[in-house]
């Protein structure tokens, strides 16, 4: 066997490739790379009195990164929104798992539903969080109506209230990533479990959950990473008495004139992102062999 | 090539290409001195056309044809939500395309000594005579040398006087409140206006920049944080319509919106004293329509249309020919637009605090943070 024949189909191959994938590479590279490549770089300089930059070498921002202050905001951050992940995912599996059992023609139904908030935007539900939620709002009327309590509570500019925002607003993305993986799973290994004297718990313990492991680790990912970006629902919903990551690096770029900053912020949320996505990736490929055996 | 490699190339590509980028934004500007232009008072403005960068809502919206049928020129609206927004655009480097800009005093002291501001043409501007005698020492641009005021106004408490009795008359009534009333205050969010109450409180100016003063601020704030419903620079008034709010920290202008929907809610400034903010019209360097630009300036110091502004947004115009024309009336429903100059100057002017201003965001995050 030669591999003189082979060699113009291959070179045709690496044509096609280079043809097909070129305008996504420099779509990556105009939009992506360098972007990135430029926060990046912001991170080492220091802020100019008007805004932008000014190219003078140092890391001082990383140190001032690690102070307390910007401490506790990234703990309080993780908090809320592990919190709300948390909330998100005991939610948001039994939902999931019963649409997956559902007959066909009502799943897709139930699917649409999920999804349909989001076409409304953003701003705008979260809004409606503050109609809910304030001391003349609808549930506040309805525990007063009932006699549950005398005084209206004060649900809105509250911790809870941005749990509540960020939980409604991300819940569609933990639903489906774990529909996606129970609804794929092979009804047989379900049976021979039952077969073989489990009970209904312990098949969906021993069984059914941790073959739905990856699409539980994408939601919590989808749900976790936003959450903790989000600068809108700690400022409506929480009145703006709670910093979270998101407003930190927000305000730096558009009030506080400091871009180098927010850049370093900005890359310390990349690096611990990129570290759960290693995380995800790392489960996926165990619980995919371990399924395939 | 094994196609794994050919990746491995394009991504140094990639990397290249960024680097390049990245090296060619380190290229460093530098700011002339602010010159004078040479305006031609006879220019054909006809040919010339006007983009300027307004907050929403903040002039007629016939303007462009008030304009149009002025001066024969055409104008174009850009809007921006925020100061910070608007410098980002002039201050990016560059032709940013905006002739004249709408930003607050300190924002255009800040502009100035970048050296993007045009010096405003007493020859075209002859309006710029409108201007009340205290208009003309403001602190942010004595003599209105590159910067010519729109507004001018102050911060204090905002509050429902069917709710609060007695009165407010202190910063310390909204800092610490009789427990009746925690809970139903807010605070402005807003740096410099956010730290606002604990500096007059204490005596102290609002742009200060010792470290001690600034300490014993902060304190105060993270103090009074306890009893606040939320920091709020939007929509406070709607709070107070609502009753959730009782008291709050506000510019007179917005407070002006929630007496235009509840004749309970009531205006005050504190004993302490307060803020003079100041929003300005400025002219850019980089303007290719310059005589256009200025003829602009000069139409909103006409007194019509100045009053528009006290008529419909109800904030006080230093224009004094445009405050006799605001209706009687008006000046009954929204006292604060009763207020004179001398009274309004009584206010301490914000300022740019150039390199020190981190320190009002430092101390803003540790507020919020706490």
């Amino acid at each position: 066997m030669t591999s003189t024949p082979a060699r113009p189909r291959d070179r045709h191959r690496l044509l096609e490739k280079v043809v097909f994938l070129a305008p996504g590479l420099l779509f990556t590279a105009v939009f992506v790379a360098v972007p990135v490549l430029l926060v990046l770089s912001y991170t080492v300089f220091d802020r100019g009195r008007f805004g932008g930059v000014v190219y003078e070498f140092g890391l001082d921002n990383f140190t001032r990164a690690l102070e307390p202050t910007y401490r506790k905001v990234l703990v309080s951050s993780i908090w809320i929104a592990g919190l709300a992940t948390l909330i998100a995912l005991l939610l948001g599996y039994p939902v999931a798992y019963a649409i997956a059992r559902l007959p066909a023609r009502w799943r897709n139904v139930l699917l649409v539903l999920v999804v349909v908030p989001f076409w409304t935007n953003f701003l705008i539900r979260t809004y409606a969080w503050i109609m809910l939620l304030n001391t003349q709002g609808i549930v506040n009327d309805a525990l007063i109506g009932f006699g549950i309590v005398d005084e209206p509570l004060t649900l809105l500019y509250t911790r809870g209230a941005v749990v509540t925002g960020l939980v409604y607003a991300y819940l569609p993305l933990m639903i489906l990533p774990i529909y996606a993986s129970v609804a794929r799973l092979d009804v047989e290994l379900r049976e021979a479990s039952a077969n073989l004297g489990a009970t209904r718990f312990a098949t969906f313990m021993r069984v059914t959950l941790p073959l739905s492991l990856p699409g539980v680790v994408t939601g919590c990912i989808f749900v976790f990473v936003p959450s903790l970006g989000n600068f809108v629902v700690p400022e409506l919903l929480g009145g703006g008495k709670s910093v979270m990551v998101g407003n930190l690096i927000r305000d730096q770029f558009l009030k506080a004139r400091d871009w180098p900053f927010g850049a370093t912020l900005a890359l310390c949320m990349v690096v611990f992102l990129i570290a759960l996505f290693a995380i995800q990736s790392v489960v996926s490929r165990r619980f995919a062999v371990e399924g395939d055996r | 090539m094994t196609p794994r490699n050919s990746a491995r190339r394009a991504l140094w590509g990639i990397g290249a290409l960024s680097l390049a980028t990245v090296l060619a934004a380190c290229g460093g500007d530098d700011s002339s001195a602010p010159e004078a232009s040479d305006l031609d008072p006879d220019a054909d403005l006809s040919t010339q056309s006007v983009t300027i960068s307004n907050w929403a809502g903040y002039m007629a919206e016939d303007i462009g044809d008030q304009f149009a049928d002025a001066t024969g020129s055409s104008l174009t609206v850009a809007e921006h939500a925020t100061n910070e927004e608007i410098m980002a655009k002039l201050t990016a480097g560059g032709d940013s395309g905006i002739d004249v800009a709408f930003v607050s005093g300190q924002y255009a002291q800040a502009l100035n000594e970048a050296g993007l501001l045009e010096p405003i043409s007493d020859e075209l501007v002859p309006n710029l005579s409108n201007l009340y005698p205290q208009a003309e020492e403001l602190s942010h641009d004595e003599g209105n040398v590159f910067s010519v005021p729109y507004t001018w106004g102050t911060t204090g408490i905002c509050y429902r006087s069917d709710l609060v009795d007695p009165a407010p008359t202190s910063w310390n009534d909204i800092l610490e409140p009789d427990p009746e009333y925690a809970g139903k205050i807010t605070m402005l969010s807003t740096e410099r206006w956010l730290a606002l109450p604990a500096q007059k409180a204490l005596g102290y100016s609002v742009n200060t920049t010792d470290d001690d003063e600034l300490a014993e601020i902060q304190e105060k704030l993270i103090a009074a944080k306890e009893h606040l419903l939320g920091y709020d620079d939007t929509t406070f008034y709607e709070k107070l319509v609502s009753g959730e709010a009782v008291m709050t920290e506000a510019w007179d202008g917005w407070c002006g919106y929630g007496m235009a929907e509840n004749p309970d809610i009531k205006f005050t400034v504190p004993e302490e004293g307060s803020d003079l903010w100041v929003d300005t019209m400025v002219v850019l360097k980089d303007s290719e329509n310059k005589e256009a630009a200025m003829a602009f300036v000069n139409m909103m110091l006409e007194p019509e249309t100045h009053a528009w502004v006290t008529e419909n947004v109800y904030y006080n115009v230093p224009n004094e020919p445009a405050g006799e024309l605001v209706p009687a009336e008006l000046k009954e429903q929204f006292p604060q637009l009763d207020v004179t100059p001398d009274e309004l100057a009584e206010g301490e002017s914000l300022i740019d605090l150039g390199e020190d201003s981190t320190k009002y965001t430092e101390l803003t995050t540790e507020v919020t943070a706490s």
